[in-house]
């Protein structure tokens, strides 16, 4: 980790972010984590329809490479996509409106937890098929370099993804056609129930090497040092340079899902704990803030105080806001 | 390659009713191939719509195996005729992002029977994210590939896999008979915002048909009658509409009067057309190269059971591809598709003029 041990604590850490990113990055981080409590309650009060992945643990990620792309850069996501659609600029109501399947979603409730979408900030979509979005990622790169408008695309997928064949298919063509598409591995080390290394032979990194991709691996709960990597293969893959591979390791704090939460069949809570105390991507920010003596305690409760009522706000809109008109089943099947 | 056993069709070939909105204004009209057809409309909708690319196995160079793309990378080159590697889902994927971001891909799929390659793509992405997205992503994206048995290429290279695709809300799927309506109905897939699977068979790259010299689209979703009769109607798709064709002209000699209704797309279909054809006539039978069960001949069939029952005088009867692999040996493959004969014969039947 980049980050200063215990011993240098004293020490005022050098920036590299400014304190009006730093606190932009804190609050988005700290936005996601609220959310995902959020809907975990709304699972747990039994108000919300279905499932939900939640994203907590690896807020980190999405933050850090979001904010190194433009508005008009695409992504995809995952069914863990809740991180990704905000830190990408997805209002919480409209998200919330569309976890609870009500018509101000952002799909008019046809999508829910899995399938966000929202074209106004690049977001092509969370996918529910572990590896699925890997051809639209590359095919969106691919349009734009046909259609020279310098965009980049990311594509957000959990290590489980690595098991799939297309991954490797589009891969391959992206680093043939230098496409300006960064694959963006978050290494959570859980294909659902299952160590990845069970699951995953040789090493990740290995794989998208192996195309001639630009592959990098990096500790993926220290949002400065995700966000760096990323300005650098978005900025390479903005002039043409071709795609790169950006492995993080990361860490899910919750179960597969809202519902996993006998968890010690396959991961043990010691495990769970030392992450959660060690190595919790928004505690880490918020040390760092208050070390650089960027923020003090009394500027982040006022963060999350803020954010808390915006929530809430979100929330009370979501549980307000009326369902889709029932005829609305048979439109938009076809365009 | 062995002789197929499938007709050659009857020249000059039906130009088409034409009932739908296609534009068709007056124009001369020459004989070209169905797969001149289909290149036409590539280069036509290329040279119209700079956001219309090829992608696929041998697109380029090559000119597919089938030939039927030669000279488009000559005119619109490497970046728009893209040969990729033998990727058949990757190229379905990236077909999908692009389609999503303002693109208007074709992705050749070089067998019908690859399209099990492609599956998750059509099926879980491209078919959904419309819906999925409440109404704002398009994938406007079409997928060429081939059907059709007798060509002795066994069981991996020669299924008729349209049903499959068909059952799949979110996706249109054509099934031309003619090189008329190939390259009518292919300029409207590509123009269309929505996942087109497109199905042209084997054997009928080499037929020849006449096609107006002229910019001219036909509808997907509107059914043609080929022949006009009054005894019992034959509902054909893509090769089956020549085999329907041919069992009416042997019919014709035995006193049986029938109509032949191509449905030319199997989504949308055109259910009006055919209970309409089936109310006139009284019988009806449908003729597909698919497998028969669960197929394509069953949708029809109760479709017309539905809309037509009180005007029937026979049971409405099947005729699909024979649910088997589809073996190599001529002895045996022949004997898995619809003929002229066994249509002609079963239609016979239904009328008692046996």
């Amino acid at each position: 980790m980049a980050r200063p041990k215990s011993k240098s604590a004293s020490k005022k850490p050098s920036p590299t972010l400014s304190r009006d990113q730093a606190l932009h990055f804190y609050r988005q981080m700290l936005k996601i984590r609220l959310f995902e409590e959020q809907v975990n309650q709304l699972y747990l009060g039994a108000k919300m329809p279905g499932l939900a992945h939640l994203y907590i643990g690896q807020e980190a990620v999405a933050v850090g490479v979001c904010e190194a792309l433009r508005r008009d850069d695409y992504i995809t996501s995952t069914h863990r996509g809740h991180g990704h659609c905000l830190a990408k600029g997805a209002s919480v109501d409209k998200m919330f409106a569309e976890l609870l399947g009500k018509a101000p979603g952002y799909c008019r409730g046809k999508g829910g937890s899995m399938h966000i979408a929202d074209q106004d900030t690049g977001n092509l979509g969370a996918n529910a098929i572990v590896g699925g979005s890997a051809g639209i990622a590359t095919g969106a790169a691919m349009s734009a370099k046909m259609r020279g408008s310098d965009q980049v695309a990311v594509c957000f997928f959990g290590e489980g993804a690595l098991g799939q064949g297309l991954l490797y298919e589009v891969m391959n063509m992206a680093s043939l056609w230098k496409l300006p598409v960064i694959y963006v591995c978050e290494n959570n080390q859980y294909n659902e129930y299952t160590n990845y290394r069970e699951t995953t032979a040789g090493e990740v990194g290995a794989r998208a090497e192996a195309f001639g991709i630009h592959t990098e691996t990096i500790e993926g709960q220290d949002v400065q040092l995700v966000h760096a990597k990323s300005l650098t293969l978005v900025e390479r893959a903005r002039r043409g340079e071709g795609p790169a591979f950006l492995h993080c390791n990361t860490y899910r704090f919750h179960g597969h899902h809202v519902g996993d939460v006998d968890r010690s069949y396959y991961r043990a809570k010691k495990e769970e704990e030392e992450w959660k105390s060690r190595r919790d991507p928004v505690k880490l920010l918020a040390e760092w803030l208050q070390k650089s003596e960027m923020a003090d305690g009394k500027l982040l409760d006022q963060i999350a105080n803020e954010i808390t009522t915006h929530i809430k706000q979100a929330v009370d809109f979501a549980l307000n806001a009326p369902y889709p008109d029932p005829n609305e089943v048979n439109q938009h099947v076809y365009a | 390659m062995s002789t197929p056993s499938k007709p050659s069709p009857s020249f000059p070939l039906p130009l088409g009713e034409g009932q739908g909105e296609g534009t068709r204004p007056a124009m001369p009209v020459r004989e070209i191939t169905f797969g001149q057809a289909i290149n036409e409309a590539l280069a036509e909708e290329m040279r119209r719509d700079p956001r219309v690319f090829v992608i696929g196995e041998d697109v380029a160079e090559a000119g597919t195996p089938f030939k039927v793309l030669s000279g488009l990378v000559a005119e619109f080159g490497a970046q728009r005729v893209i040969d990729s590697p033998i990727s058949e889902a990757g190229i379905s994927g990236i077909g999908v992002g692009a389609a999503m971001t303002g693109m208007r891909p074709v992705v050749d799929i070089m067998f019908g029977d690859f399209i099990t390659l492609t599956m998750d793509q059509l099926v879980n992405q491209a078919a959904k994210i419309h819906y999925m997205s409440g109404g704002k992503l398009k994938v406007p994206m079409v997928l060429r590939t081939t059907l059709g048995a007798t060509r002795r290429s066994a069981a991996q290279h020669s299924q008729s896999l349209h049903a499959w695709v068909s059952h799949v809300p979110g996706l249109k799927v054509a099934v031309p008979a003619t090189p008329y309506d190939a390259k009518g109905l292919l300029k409207s897939a590509i123009r269309d915002d929505n996942p087109v699977v497109f199905f042209e068979d084997k054997l009928m790259y080499q037929l020849k048909g006449p096609v107006p010299e002229g910019e001219y689209t036909i509808p997907l979703g509107v059914a043609d009658v080929k022949r006009v009769g009054s005894d019992i109607t034959l509902v054909a798709t893509s090769s089956m509409v020549h085999v329907a064709l041919a069992a009416a002209g042997a019919l014709q000699a035995s006193g049986v009067s029938a109509e032949v209704v191509d449905v030319r797309t199997t989504a949308p279909l055109d259910k009006e057309t055919i209970i309409e054809s089936a109310k006139k006539t009284s019988r009806a039978i449908i003729i597909d190269e698919g497998y028969e069960r669960y197929g394509v001949t069953a949708e029809i069939a109760s479709i017309i059971a539905d809309g037509a029952f009180y005007y029937l005088d026979a049971p409405v009867r099947r005729m699909g591809a024979m649910d088997v692999p589809v073996p190599f040996s001529p002895v045996l493959e022949d004997q898995t598709v619809p003929t002229p004969e066994s249509v002609a014969e079963m239609a016979k039947r239904m009328c008692n003029k046996q």
